[in-house]
């Protein structure tokens, strides 16, 4: 690089001015939404908010406001979505994990088709085939669009789990005298149980932050925490709109940072295979 | 189980079956199923006939929305891919151990972060009274009545950027750590620079991950409906947003349907080549 023929001085200084760079460009937009979410009063051509306040918290807040409806029914159908994903995700991941099967490769495709279609007709349809049997607006019918997708990452990571748990563990405790579910139980299932966890974690987010098929299939009466937050921007309540984004940020963020602790390199290094 | 798995295939393969027909079932019932239906709606004529004129009607209405949305995908897929080369490319061959570190630390806070709120965030963050045209004028760098607003289509690529390059990072910073670090420090041994190493050593062997990477944000990017619809939801705009409209104003499923088809075409091709790459890589496994 061109830096390497600059001096030791000069390149620290475009390092630092760089790395701020950076930063700004990382943080300034999260800053921003920070900022809305505690101004009572701003406009243009003022640079900070005229006044702050937890005018608009106490609103969020308050025991019959919207806000925390909808992040209940957002926690609940991610609950349910996560259920319901890992429910048939992990007998899935195990048969393709563990057993030897025919079209191994193009079941696993199959199961990737969602990260892999732009998701929008099959929004659309379901939501007109809903609406013609009454599913439209229901809980049931947002979960059941969910975990249609969010089954991807939880087929693909369970799968990865539960390959990259040592077969050997399994045949000492068969030769032990355990019966094969006592086995799957107690050695095969904690083994595999960061990888689960973390493909858990990912359906829940997954569901929590799910706006289009929402949108489609939610409404009228299903009103969730990303929906809630749209309807306010666009409604141009900038603080109620921040405050519910920040309420969202927070499992996003939190997960970035654990993500590390529950996808072991190893359970990764099987992704795919 | 695993008797049954080492001493029986045909009965390993029934229950095989066995576990993998609830997920099956999900994904056909709620995926293929509505997806296939999406081709059929597109070309049913009220009458049940067969007929293009839905997709006439969208390429009368809806032609520059086609070519805009194209653009934006295209030109945002290309900035997360230099974005996440310069990243990946300095967490691998960066010097100083500390400015590596901060890199690590700061590049990924986008990377779960979910559309709505990136959308969420950019319109406040670009828009005429946002912090980055305060500290533009703050710092000098253009007059207070020259600040504009950027929250038209070039608002949509920097929140498409800003949230997706992490992802991208993450999977190429991945794919360079697990180079062979004897070709690098050969080149750098005989004197290559970096940037040289970079682009002739780093770079090839990791064009895989990279493109894989990119053809799932250019396919995720082209269904984002909030995006678009936060920052940009006046014409020329993007096709998903056509959509939404189209059903939500006049409940033109045809239409919308024919609309969604030809947004499946523009994925088709990066669908094609990452299909393509994900069973070359689980052959080789």
């Amino acid at each position: 690089m061109t830096a390497l023929s600059l001096p030791a001085p000069l390149r620290s200084v475009l390092r630092a001015i760089a790395l701020a760079l950076f930063a700004f460009a990382i943080f300034g937009p999260l800053l921003n939404l920070l900022l809305w979410a505690f101004a009572e009063r701003w406009y243009f051509p003022n640079k900070l908010p005229l006044e702050f306040g937890l005018t608009f918290w106490y609103r969020v807040f308050q025991p019959r406001g919207n806000a925390l409806a909808s992040l209940g029914t957002s926690v609940w159908i991610a609950v349910l979505t996560v259920a319901l994903s890992l429910a048939v995700a992990v007998p899935a991941g195990y048969a393709l994990g563990r057993l030897r099967l025919p079209w191994r490769s193009a079941i696993l495709l199959l199961f990737l088709l969602p990260q892999a279609v732009p998701n929008l007709p099959v929004y659309v349809n379901i939501a007109q085939v809903f609406y013609q049997i009454g599913l439209n607006g229901t809980i049931l019918g947002v979960v059941l669009v969910h975990a249609s997708h969010g089954l991807v990452l939880a087929v693909w990571i369970a799968s990865a789990a539960f390959a990259s748990v040592d077969v050997s563990l399994e045949e000492a405790s068969r030769n032990l005298g355990a019966s094969p579910w006592t086995c799957f139980r107690t050695v095969t299932l904690p083994l595999a149980a960061p990888g689960l966890i973390a493909s858990a974690i990912f359906v829940f987010l997954e569901s929590l932050d799910e706006f289009t098929g929402t949108y489609f299939v939610g409404v009228p009466d299903v009103t969730t925490l990303p929906l809630l937050m749209f309807n306010a921007s666009m409604g141009g309540n900038y603080q109620i709109a921040s405050i519910t984004a920040l309420l969202l940020l927070i499992p996003s963020i939190g997960f970035m940072l654990v993500v590390e602790r529950f996808l072991k390199a190893d359970v990764l290094a099987m992704v795919g295979r | 189980m695993k008797a049954i798995a080492t001493r029986n295939p045909i009965a390993d393969r029934w229950v095989g079956l066995a576990l993998l027909a609830p997920a099956l079932a999900v994904i056909l019932v709620f995926f293929v199923a509505p997806l296939a239906m999406s081709a059929v709606v597109a070309f049913r004529r009220k009458d049940g006939g067969l007929t293009l004129e839905h997709f006439a009607k969208s390429f009368d209405l809806y032609t520059t929305d086609l070519l805009f949305t194209l653009a934006i995908v295209l030109a945002s897929t290309i900035l997360i891919g230099l974005v996440a080369i310069a990243i990946a490319g300095y967490l691998t061959l960066g010097e100083n151990p500390r400015a590596v570190a901060i890199l690590r630390w700061l590049y990924r806070w986008p990377l779960f972060i979910p559309f709505v709120v990136a959308g969420q965030v950019m319109r406040t963050f670009l828009a005429k009274n946002g912090m980055l045209n305060h500290v533009l004028i703050g710092t000098g760098l253009i007059e207070p009545l020259s600040a504009q607003s950027l929250l038209d289509w070039r608002g949509i690529v920097v929140a498409f950027v800003w949230k997706q390059a992490p992802f991208v990072t993450l999977l190429l910073a991945g794919a360079m750590a697990s180079i062979e670090t004897q070709h690098i420090e050969a080149a750098r041994n005989l004197g290559a620079r970096r940037l040289r190493v970079l682009i002739d050593i780093i770079l090839p062997q990791v064009r895989g991950t990279l493109l894989v990477g990119l053809v799932l944000s250019f396919v995720t990017m082209l269904s984002v409906l909030s995006v678009p619809l936060m920052i940009n939801p006046n014409s020329p705009t993007m096709i998903t947003v056509d959509v939404a409209y189209r059903i939500n104003t006049f409940g033109d499923y045809a239409v919308a349907n024919a609309l969604c088809l030809l947004s499946l075409i523009l994925a088709a091709g990066g669908a094609w080549f990452y299909l393509h790459h994900a069973v070359e890589k689980v052959e080789r496994a």
